[in-house]
This record gives C-alpha cells, sequence and structure tokens, in this order.
C-alpha cells in the first residue's frame, strides 16, 4: 500500500462524505472559493440594502443601525443578519479553501503564485470585517476601534496618536464618515484588486457557485437570519469599557491576543504567521517538469491546447513560419504547470498517425513525449497475457495504477488524465486490448483542473478531439479514484472484468454463426 | 442513493455550518474586564523639553561653515523623553516611558497606556518627567477618585496649564 500522508487521508475521507450527501458536482469542499464568491455577493448586495438606511454620521450610525435591526426587523434586520452572517462564511470558506490546497499539497511548485497571493486576501477581507464592525459605533465597534488604533499608532511610520480619538468627545463626524468611505468603496475595491490577481494565473475561472449549493447556502442563510437576526451591544460611551463583549471571532481575533502583547508584540505575532504561511510554498520548495513545447511542423494552429490549458500558459500568435495556416500557439514556460493536458488536445496527437515512425504532435511534453506514451503503449499490449486483456490508464496524482498490474492487466501514468489523446483508447481498442480502463482524480477534484473534464467531453464527443465512434464504449469503463480509493477501484475494475468477460463470450459465441454463413 | 436521505444529509450539513457560523459570531464571550473592574487610560501628546538648549556658536565653528550658513547660535531639535508613574493609593500602577517621534526625535511624545483597576474609592497620583536635565518629576498631581464598575477614567495632561485633568 502507498504511503498518504494522514492530512490528505482525512481530508480525502471528508470529501467523500460530502461527495455522498451533495454529489461530486455540488460538493462544497470541492467549490470553496466560488462559494466563497457567492457569500461576497450576499455581502455586497445585503450591504447596498443596508448604505440605503445607513447614517454615516458619529451621532446617527448607531440609532441607524437600531432602525434597521427593530423597526423594519422583516427587511433591513434580515439584510443585516445576512450581511453579518454571510461575511462569517466567507471568512469559513477562505479557511477551509487554503487548509484543502495546503492538505493536499496544492500549494507549492507551479500554484506558487495563488497560494502566495492568496494570504494577504484573507487579510484584505478581515479588515473589511473589522471596519464594519467599527461602523455600528457599539460597544464593541468602540472597542474596535480602540484596539485598532493603537494597532496603528504602534507602527513605526506613524506620527501622532490615532487611539487618543475614541477618548472623551474628540471624535468628528469627518472621520466617521472617512471610515465609512473606506468600508463601501475602498476596501472593497482593493479586495476585488486581490481576487483578481489571486486567478490571474488560471483560465476558465468560475467565480459563481453551482446552482445547487448557491440556492442550499442562501436559504441557511436566510433561515439563520430570521432565527437568530444579528444585534448590536449598547450604544458606544468613551466613558465605559464593558467587561463582556460578544466578539466576532472570525474577524476580531486579533484583539484580544492584545490584552497579553502590547501592540507591537502583536504586529510580530500576526505577520510572522501571515509570512510563514506565505513562504510555505518554498518549504521545502517542489520542482515543476520542463514546459510543453511546441513542434510548429506538427501544429496547424487550431488553438485547442490554448482552450484546454487551465494555467493560461498557451498564448496564440499570427504564424512565423510561413506555414499556410493562420496562427501557431507559444508557451509561457514561466506559467506552464507541465500537465500535458495540451498534448490530449493536440490533434497531431493521434498514436494512429507515423506508424513505424517517430510521432511527434503539435505540442508535447519533454519529459514524457506523445511517442514514448505509445511505444509505451505498445509494450503493454504486447505484454498482456489472458482471456480478457486489459489497458488501465490512470495519472500521477490520484491513486497509483501502477499497483493494479497483474496478469492480464497493465497499467499506464500520465502527467494527468487529460493528458491522454481520446485516440489512444481507440488504439489499445485496436491494438489487442480487450478493455481500457480509466481512472484519474476524483470527478471535480481534477489535480490539474480540468483534466478529466476534457477527457469526459472528448469521450462525450462534444470537447475536440473527439474519441471516434467506432472505439466500442462498452469496452472503455471510467472510474475515478483519489490515493485512498484503492478498495473501491479494486471492486470496480473486478466488474469490469467480469463486463469484459462477458462481452468476450459473447463474442466468442457470435463466431462460428458468422463463420457458417 | 435515496433522494430523501441526501436531501437530509444536505439539510444536516447546512445546518450544522450555519451553526458553526451562528456560534462563533457571538460566543464564546470575551471577557476583557472581571465585573469589579475599571480602567485607567492614559492618553496624551506632550512637547517634552529640549535635551540641550541654544547656546553661541564660536568663532572657530562660523569659520569652518559657507557664508551664507553661519547662524550665530546651534539649537539642538531633540526632545527629552517622557517618564511617566501612575500610582495607585501609593502601589506604582505602571512605569510608563516613551520617546518623542521624529526622525530627530524632535516632535510630541504620544502616550496611550490603559490599566485596568478595582472599582471604588482610591488615591491616584501621577508622577512625571518630561526634562532630562531634571532629577525628579517635572509635574505631580494626586486626587482622590471614586471609579464605578466598567467606568473608563482618562488621565490627561494640559501642557499650557502645566496640569493633569482626570475625566
Amino acid at each position: 500500500m502507498n504511503f498518504v500522508n494522514p492530512l490528505r487521508r482525512a481530508y480525502l475521507a471528508m470529501e467523500a462524505w460530502f461527495t455522498f450527501a451533495f454529489g461530486a458536482e455540488w460538493n462544497p469542499l470541492y467549490n470553496m472559493g466560488r462559494l466563497a464568491f457567492f457569500f461576497f455577493w450576499v455581502v455586497f448586495i445585503s450591504g447596498l440594502y443596508l448604505f440605503i438606511f445607513f447614517d454615516t454620521s458619529l451621532s446617527g450610525a448607531y440609532s441607524s443601525v437600531e432602525y434597521m435591526t427593530h423597526e423594519q426587523w422583516y427587511a433591513a434586520g434580515v439584510m443585516r443578519s445576512l450581511h453579518r452572517y454571510a461575511s462569517d462564511a466567507a471568512i469559513i470558506t477562505i479557511v477551509l479553501h487554503m487548509f484543502r490546497e495546503f492538505a493536499l499539497g496544492r500549494f507549492k511548485g507551479f500554484r506558487w503564485f495563488s497560494w502566495l497571493s492568496g494570504v494577504p486576501t484573507l487579510w484584505f477581507v478581515i479588515t473589511l470585517g473589522i471596519t464594519g464592525y467599527w461602523l455600528v459605533w457599539d460597544e464593541l465597534g468602540l472597542y474596535v476601534a480602540m484596539l485598532s488604533s493603537q494597532l496603528i499608532d504602534a507602527l513605526p511610520f506613524i506620527s501622532g496618536s490615532m487611539a487618543r480619538n475614541f477618548i472623551g468627545d474628540q471624535l468628528s463626524d469627518r472621520f466617521f464618515s472617512l471610515m465609512a468611505f473606506l468600508h463601501f468603496l475602498g476596501q472593497p475595491l482593493f479586495l476585488i484588486f486581490a481576487l483578481w490577481i489571486h486567478v490571474k494565473r488560471l483560465s476558465h475561472v468560475k467565480v459563481t457557485a453551482p446552482k445547487g449549493l448557491a440556492i442550499g447556502s442562501f436559504v441557511s442563510l436566510l433561515a439563520l437570519s430570521l432565527a437568530a437576526p444579528a444585534v448590536s451591544h449598547k450604544a458606544a460611551d468613551a466613558g465605559q469599557v464593558p467587561a463582556v463583549l460578544n466578539l466576532d471571532w472570525f474577524y476580531l481575533n486579533v484583539y484580544p491576543l492584545m490584552d497579553y502583547y502590547p501592540a507591537g508584540q502583536t504586529w510580530i505575532i500576526t505577520l510572522s504567521i501571515t509570512f510563514v504561511l506565505m513562504l510555505l510554498p518554498w518549504l521545502p520548495p517542489k520542482k515543476t517538469g520542463p514546459a510543453a513545447v511546441v513542434h510548429l511542423d506538427h501544429c496547424n494552429g487550431c488553438e485547442q491546447c490554448a482552450e484546454d490549458c487551465p494555467y493560461d500558459a498557451i498564448s496564440v500568435q499570427a504564424r512565423t513560419d510561413g506555414a499556410k495556416f493562420e496562427n501557431e500557439v507559444k508557451v509561457n514556460p514561466h506559467l506552464c504547470a507541465a500537465c500535458g493536458i495540451c498534448v490530449g488536445s493536440c490533434p497531431s496527437s493521434n498514436p494512429f498517425r507515423q506508424k513505424g515512425k517517430l510521432l511527434v504532435t503539435g505540442i508535447d511534453m519533454p519529459q514524457m513525449p506523445i511517442n514514448d506514451i505509445r511505444e509505451r503503449m505498445n509494450a503493454a499490449l504486447a505484454s498482456l497475457t489472458g482471456e480478457n486483456k486489459i489497458i488501465i490508464m490512470g495519472c500521477d496524482n490520484a491513486l497509483d495504477v501502477s499497483r493494479l498490474e497483474e496478469p492480464g492487466l497493465e497499467a499506464l501514468s500520465l502527467f494527468c488524465i487529460g493528458m491522454m489523446p481520446a485516440s489512444l483508447v481507440d488504439y489499445a481498442l485496436a491494438n489487442g486490448a480487450d478493455g481500457v480502463f480509466i481512472t484519474g482524480c476524483r470527478s471535480g477534484d481534477c489535480y490539474h483542473r480540468f483534466g478529466n473534464i476534457w477527457l469526459d467531453k472528448r469521450f462525450e464527443g462534444s470537447r475536440q478531439p473527439i474519441l471516434r465512434r467506432r472505439a466500442e464504449r462498452a469496452r472503455i469503463e471510467v472510474f475515478r479514484a483519489a490515493a485512498t480509493d484503492s478498495s473501491n477501484l479494486q471492486k470496480e475494475l473486478a466488474e469490469f472484468k467480469a463486463h469484459i468477460q462477458k462481452l468476450n463470450n459473447e463474442k466468442m459465441a457470435e463466431q462460428p454463426e458468422s463463420a457458417h454463413e | 442513493m435515496n433522494k430523501v436521505l441526501r436531501y437530509g444529509l444536505q439539510a444536516f450539513n447546512y445546518a450544522l455550518f450555519m451553526g458553526v457560523v451562528w456560534y462563533f459570531s457571538i460566543y464564546p464571550p470575551y471577557h476583557q474586564l472581571d465585573e469589579d473592574q475599571a480602567v485607567i487610560t492614559l492618553s496624551f501628546t506632550h512637547a517634552t523639553k529640549l535635551r540641550e538648549a541654544c547656546r553661541k556658536k564660536t568663532q572657530e565653528e562660523l569659520s569652518k561653515l559657507a557664508p551664507n550658513m553661519r547662524l550665530q547660535m546651534d539649537c539642538p531639535r531633540e526632545r527629552s523623553p517622557l517618564r511617566l508613574e501612575l500610582y495607585l493609593d501609593d502601589e506604582l500602577l505602571t512605569n510608563a516611558s516613551a520617546e518623542p517621534v521624529g526622525f530627530h526625535k524632535d516632535q510630541s511624545v504620544n502616550l496611550f497606556q490603559r490599566v485596568k483597576v478595582k472599582a471604588g474609592e482610591h488615591r491616584l497620583r501621577v508622577w512625571m518627567n518630561d526634562d532630562v536635565n531634571v532629577i525628579g518629576a517635572t509635574y505631580e498631581h494626586e486626587q482622590a477618585v471614586i471609579l464605578k464598575p466598567e467606568q473608563q477614567l482618562l488621565v490627561d495632561f494640559n501642557a499650557g496649564s502645566g496640569k493633569f485633568m482626570l475625566k
């Protein structure tokens, strides 16, 4: 049995539970980033409504929030609760999103950029929430304002004392309006910019949650808002320090640290944690393989590889070699994750081409060229023995298919299952295999984002290059399996073997009749 | 899978998730003070005395300067650090010291400190030195105070009158 680290094993078990309850498409753990975006939308829309009734003056802020909460509880009160609870839910989904990438090891190598840009994004969200609590201007708002100011005062380049503003009656409407401006416009703009940077190196970015998940999340948020509406503390009073506060621990967890450490040390602690998190991709670093290379002699500029690349590493440009085609593709080696999906996208990767010669495709992986894959397939087909000859195709990031090898079974593993040209299955069936069993990462959770999705579409015939109709679908089985799904896969494989046996028996039974005719 | 069971499991997961959202949005309550405590907040901005007084430059010093820079007086900008001690019923509560801000330490000292104390009747004494050339207090203040639970007492300083103010 191969070793899977306990954190990853635990996380995969949790994912399997959620797939059981929600199905792969709606599995919340596969959609944490998209769910966070969904909660931001709820926060944004509810915030717009609250803005209509909110008084941005120091004297009017608290009473306007009280009006919304109690007088107009059925609309603005619900909106306030949605605003708060969706903000809290966003923090949970962001933290789980980070934890998932960490547990599954998806934060190193080519993924460094998304991780590095994601950590400060969490800070943008937290500071946005902090100013939101500030604006209510209740006892909690005053507490947040006071301690935030102490943190700001502790910065070496700050010369005045901001905290002093919150003692006595020195605070002006103008300062309060500035905070309102920050919360309504300044910080959200920074957050949008940070999110744009975060997803910049990805293609086909989805920022909307799957419909079912969005409906379920909204209904449950609404139910919570009605069952436990968000309420304020007493109005802020500079002469009072409340003994007990109901902190929102998702956003305000740093402040109690200041009971134990001065503001300067609190900065050092929080910044140290942030920097360690940001440096994780390099502790230790992980090398990404050589980037894909384009062979213009075999590229017709169809752009399918650029369309399929999950990391936006392939661009289309005007032809440079004088060939009759309009375009060619170019790989940006800094963005290439060496997943090989482009190889599976290229129509020239068809193994039926250039039989007996070196197979060269339009775009290839230097460390595992398509010719080597065909050679490995030929070797596997030649070594298949027994009545039911089955080829198993898998990927390096899911269940290790080499563990499944036994007489009658030969396995090939690729960088990603999306690297496999659909025609390779046709090739295997046409050259002696009785069945092809395809695995790879769990549905909805491809390590390289779209490998298994593109492959399914190529098989369905909805994405080029398609699997030709002549490939007998009854002899092809797709069963996704993570590193910990060995027993499920063994069971499925045993059923597939029995199925192939049955097909072979039926074929055998048909042969004498045809011979007789 | 049975649709009812599947939706039931989903509802359970949503409820669990929202339960976590609700709980940690207000619980556990944070106790920043004990029920019988009050807070004394020291907060003021004060321009402390200059470390060195102005002096007249010697002819030798002046001759080394360019003709357009020959100012007769040398006035160092650096100000003294501020030292402050706060006593409650003759017991030292806090011993604060702060440097003037600015690259040349030539601006005001900002002091902000909060101390939790037991509510009740007390005698408060503030001792402050804002001049390195003076040994001992440059300002001192003593006053009886009655602190209610959860009250915040502000200790401010008005440089103009040279007096501490308790609000």
